[in-house]
């Protein structure tokens, strides 16, 4: 039933937020500290066990799909709730902060990609089973 | 018209719906016509979607974009952080741990240093700026951590509203120009695998920005990107107002 896989997703969900919350009271701080991380890491092993026991048939399967699935749009409906306004009005000093955040983060990725030998780029996408895909 | 506006209000969810299909669609035409594919339809679809919320912020004078104006209140359902982290755990559906244990160790170092580099960087500039504070400085420096950080630095280290209102831009500032500049610097640092996808995550830390710009990217990152960037703000929560503001304190003399 694909219920069964949205109340899956729904149960790690909620597990991992769960972890997330005691995990930054243990720390004492005010904040989630990866509970998305933690649910991520417990519907791979659930999921997993889950097939194996041939407990995830298709349908089960779909229920996690369409949530995939619905991901980029979901991402098209937060960056239409933004605050771009005070991002662009934040003056000089705030974008030049934003901004150099970004140059030395992004400068360091393949320096810390390189730990450990560096990976094979994945296979092109498709480009027209993507659009399928998102449309 | 108030009957139409009375039933999108009502019904905020399933409008949201369809104006992100519609909005969608619309970019994936123009993904194909105007850059034969070569910028990708959601990439195309994002952008749209900030600009459309500088408009709606404008319009309304709200911190929510697009969601502030009535009709599309339910755009602030869809895109909120529920339904987002929810679609992002369903993205992890069918990842290898093996692989994530493989480049574990790049991504725990990703997170620690991208929370201090950016931390350093934005209270550099803060100095240069004339905020030459300690408490100013860290405040900022978390703002360009993440908009989470640099607020509940300054709240906790008791730093003008002047000063977070500033963070919390710089923060903004990020997390937007990451969201749409992604597919542009991937190409430069080879964003193209799951261990620099790791790797990413850890050091923008920006959730929003990490989801939309690997979503423009190549949404077969999103999950590794995602499950390092959801640590970092943590992180930033715990090292900033304390670690870094000491360091900070020790280098000023004060």
């Amino acid at each position: 039933m694909i219920i069964t896989g949205v109340a899956v997703l729904a149960g790690c969900f909620l597990t991992g937020m769960l972890i997330g919350e005691f995990l930054g009271l243990l720390m004492g701080v005010d904040a989630n500290v990866g509970g998305v991380g933690f649910a991520m890491v417990l519907l791979v092993l659930v999921t997993h066990r889950m097939r194996r026991a041939g407990m995830l048939p298709s349908a089960t399967e779909h229920g996690v799909f369409f949530w995939s699935a619905m991901y980029i749009p979901i991402v098209v409906a937060m960056a239409a709730t933004q605050n771009v306004v005070s991002a662009v009005t934040g003056g000089p000093m705030a974008l030049l902060v934003g901004l150099a955040a970004i140059v030395a983060g992004a400068a360091l990725v393949p320096v810390l990609a390189r730990i450990g030998g560096q990976a094979e780029p994945l296979p092109p996408l498709e480009q027209d089973k993507t659009m399928a895909e998102v449309s | 018209m108030d009957v139409i506006a009375g039933v999108l209000e009502g019904n905020g969810l399933v409008f949201a719906f369809l104006v992100v299909g519609v909005l969608i669609l619309v970019s994936n035409y123009f993904s194909r016509k105007l850059t034969r594919g070569r910028l990708q339809g959601s990439a195309i679809a994002i952008t749209v979607g900030l600009v459309l919320a500088y408009f709606g912020g404008l319009h309304t004078g709200g911190e929510r974009g697009l969601a502030d104006i009535a009709i599309f209140a339910g755009l602030g359902l869809m895109g909120g952080s529920m339904l987002r982290d929810f679609a992002i755990v369903s993205t992890a559906y069918g990842v290898d741990l093996a692989v994530i244990k493989k480049a574990g160790v790049t991504g725990v170092l990703a997170v620690l240093l991208g929370v201090f580099v950016s931390a350093i960087v934005g209270a550099a500039i803060a100095a240069a700026f004339g905020y030459t504070d300690p408490v100013s400085m860290a405040t900022i420096g978390g703002g360009a951590a993440t908009y989470i950080v640099g607020p509940v630095t300054g709240t906790a280290l008791g730093a003008s509203s002047e000063v977070i209102a500033l963070s919390v831009a710089a923060g903004l500032v990020k997390s937007v120009v990451v969201m749409v500049g992604t597919p542009f610097i991937a190409p430069l640092i080879r964003l193209d695998n799951y261990k620099s996808a790791m790797a990413y995550g850890g050091l923008m830390g920006t959730t929003s920005g990490v989801a939309g710009g690997l979503a423009a990217t190549d949404k077969r990152l999103v999950p590794y990107g995602a499950m390092t960037a959801t640590f970092f703000t943590g992180m930033g929560v715990l090292l900033v107002p304390s670690v870094f503001y000491f360091a900070l304190v020790f280098l000023t003399g004060g």
